[in-house]
């Protein structure tokens, strides 16, 4: 019993991780139609900021700021800079400008940060245990990253659903051209959304940092699955990437922890566990490829 | 189709012919080019980092030579991904005329690359990868392994575990070609009770599945292989899961490098390693290398740079050998065999399938004098000991 709680748990973390990256990408792609594979890279720029940040200051709350800042500010310039000049073209140009883009920061963090992983020291109340329920410990920092991304997740949807802004996010997702057409500054805009798209990639890699290792290359080692989440739910949509979200960061956990089991009582030792390793990793792309053969746009399109 | 492919084909080989005719008559005065074909980015990034830089020490300590051939260093960096390592040996092997090669750090990248080299007699001298597909009956005379073959790290782990007195262990690690011969590796010398393996993704960051696992499984100690990042991640995990300290845990020597030791800071005490090399051995040849690895790079160097190091001296006795050049892949290879360096692991020779015959010890993490936590040296495990394939290798 408390193992089956304990991987829920696991579950549930794992698709709030998904979840930040996912939505900040999912916005943009719906609304400037730009697809952004730098995005693994805000990520690492964000646990790059928090990481050293906690490194100079000791302080746990200001790299979380100097994460979130980080990310959205290079996010901000880069969108002015580089992805503005790409709405126009077709998807392989942006593909490729933005892959340029992850060469750069991978080996621009290289030069600053060196290529060893950094290790961020959590605060002494954050790198413990808590019993979640009698006999099941559960780390207080993955608890944390649950519970900030259920708020995130909340303010997302008062700002979208309730605000002047959010209401042009959403009609900038479902058609653009009339937005533009109705004299919104667009371009602002824009502007706002990759912003805010790279402060949630941000805050996903400060999350991530003292979890994983900070280190150059992070960012694509997560972005895979993120899009796998965001080809699940439906392009451009926030409930899509929450619902692919779920069913990623679950179906991966479920499979690594119950696949194993499951073939070791059909056949016998290292055969087994290797099959099982085989089968949980390709879990999340059955699932999409279940997903597409049933609704070919995602569950949750946002263009109609 | 047919012709055009014929003619394509024919003005290749016309190229390459006179491509090659003019640089072995031009080889004399040029330096002679080792392709190094390593992986500097990603989680394993630190690793080839290391592999390279201690190599190209060796070659500066010797003044820009390597047994009395000047030697230039071709670098490319693999990004962690079998296809480019493949890439880009070709390109070495066509376009630069490289034949000597080294550096690749992961096993799966080193099958993609390097059966072609060693078909078109090419060399191959490598400081880290050796799956135990190349060791045994698919042996080749052009590959020579500096590091160790991967099985025979783990059977030092697991006679490691078999000594701290063991019974039931948990074992994990990467579903690859390494990670698999981990695992055959330690259960060879591991007589007790193994109640689960567990083979977890190579590009897997997150271990909280494996963790619950691990406590609801309740054995001795765990011994898992997760080398560069990877292993970061799984101790830090650990560690945040509350099982540090809990269950026992014993490694090889990737699992418990100096860069791990030294991100996880005092967390890391406790923890028993495998190893063929410690910076603290007490040996010339060692004392000299950390030393000037620590002046030139201020780090401590990990068992990665002890092995590039290695490669180099290595390779370097083989050219004094044959009189300062590379003369073919035959005439390497008779100096190379008799192994004359002086490692810095102390004892080194190699098998009858060109892998390393060395001895083993236990390493286990503590608090030095500074206060910092490494890695010292506690035991010898084995003595002489080669690898498990090297009877089925006919050279």
């Amino acid at each position: 019993m408390s193992l089956v709680i304990e991987q829920t748990l696991n579950g549930v973390q794992l698709s709030a991780m998904l979840f930040l990256l996912a939505a900040g990408l999912t916005l943009v792609f719906g609304i400037m139609g730009v697809i952004n594979l730098a995005h693994g890279s805000l990520y690492m720029i964000g646990a790059y900021a928090s990481a050293w940040t906690a490194a100079a200051t000791g302080s746990f709350l200001l790299a979380v700021l100097a994460g979130v800042a980080a990310a959205g500010c290079v996010g901000m310039v880069l969108e002015f800079l580089v992805l503005r000049r790409l709405y126009a073209s077709d998807h392989v140009d942006q593909v490729l400008a933005t892959f340029g883009l992850v060469l750069f920061f991978n080996q621009a963090m290289a030069l600053l940060f060196g290529r060893q992983p950094l290790f961020v020291t959590l605060p002494g109340w954050l790198s413990g245990t808590v019993m979640v329920a009698p006999g099941v410990p559960y780390p207080v920092f993955r608890l944390l990253i649950i519970v900030t991304v259920v708020v995130v997740a909340a303010l997302m949807w008062v700002f979208i659903s309730h605000t002047r802004i959010g209401m042009l996010v959403r009609a900038g997702a479902t058609s653009r051209d009339m937005v533009r057409a109705m004299g919104v500054p667009i371009r602002g805009l824009y502007t706002l959304v990759f912003g805010l798209g790279a402060a949630l990639a941000g805050l996903a890699g400060l999350l991530a940092g003292p979890i994983y290792a900070v280190q150059v290359g992070m960012g694509e080692q997560i972005l895979i699955s993120t899009f796998v989440v965001i080809v699940i739910g439906g392009v451009g949509s926030i409930r899509g990437a929450l619902i692919g979200a779920l069913l990623v960061g679950g179906m991966d956990t479920l499979l690594r922890a119950v696949v194993p089991g499951l073939l070791q009582m059909m056949m016998q030792g290292p055969d087994a566990d290797a099959l099982a390793g085989g089968i949980a990793s390709m879990g999340i792309y059955l699932v999409m490829a279940s997903v597409l053969l049933v609704r070919p746009r995602g569950l949750f399109p946002a263009h109609g | 189709m047919i012709t055009r492919r014929t003619l394509l084909a024919a003005s290749a080989s016309a190229g390459l012919g006179t491509c090659l005719m003019p640089r072995s008559a031009r080889a004399q005065g040029a330096k002679l080019k080792i392709g190094l074909i390593t992986t500097l980015s990603g989680p394993g990034g630190y690793l080839g980092q290391d592999i390279r830089d201690a190599f190209q020490l060796a070659v500066d300590l010797e003044g820009g030579s390597l047994g009395g051939a000047p030697v230039q260093l071709v670098v490319e960096n693999d990004a962690f991904k079998p296809a480019q390592a493949k890439e880009i040996a070709d390109r070495f092997y066509k376009t630069e005329g490289i034949r000597l090669f080294t550096g690749i750090v992961f096993s799966n990248l080193l099958a993609a690359a390097v059966p072609d080299l060693l078909d078109n007699d090419a060399v191959y001298v490598s400081p880290n990868a050796a799956p135990s597909t190349f060791s045994g009956k698919d042996c080749n005379r052009n590959y020579y392994v500096v590091s160790w073959n991967n099985d025979s790290l783990h059977e030092a782990g697991g006679a490691n575990a078999q000594r701290l007195g063991y019974k039931r262990m948990m074992l994990l690690a990467p579903n690859y070609q390494a990670g698999k011969d981990a695992l055959t590796g330690f259960k060879r010398m591991f007589k007790g009770e193994v109640v689960k393996e567990i083979y977890t993704r190579l590009d897997q960051t997150d271990y909280a599945a494996e963790m619950a696992q691990i406590r609801d499984a309740k054995p001795d100690a765990v011994y898992q292989f997760h080398p560069g990042g990877l292993g970061i991640a799984f101790m830090r995990q650990y560690q945040q899961a509350g099982l540090l300290g809990q269950i026992a845990m014993t490694v090889a020597e990737p699992s418990m490098d100096s860069t791990i030791v030294t991100a996880l800071g005092d967390s890391a005490i406790g923890v028993t390693v495998a190893s063929h090399w410690n910076t603290d051995f007490d040996n010339a040849a060692n004392k000299r290398f950390v030393a000037e690895f620590m002046k030139k790079y201020s780090r401590i160097p990990t068992s990665y740079a002890s092995q590039g190091y290695d490669a180099a001296l290595a390779i370097a006795a083989s050219l004094k050998g044959t009189g300062g050049t590379f003369a073919g892949p035959e005439a390497f290879r008779t100096a190379m065999l008799p192994a004359k360096f002086d490692s810095v692991r102390g004892y080194f020779a190699f098998g009858p399938n060109q892998h390393p015959i060395q001895n083993w010890y236990a390493l286990a993490v503590e608090k030095g004098a500074d206060g910092k936590p490494g890695l010292r040296t506690k035991d010898q495990i084995l003595t002489h000991y080669g690898d498990a394939y090297s009877a089925q290798c006919k050279l």
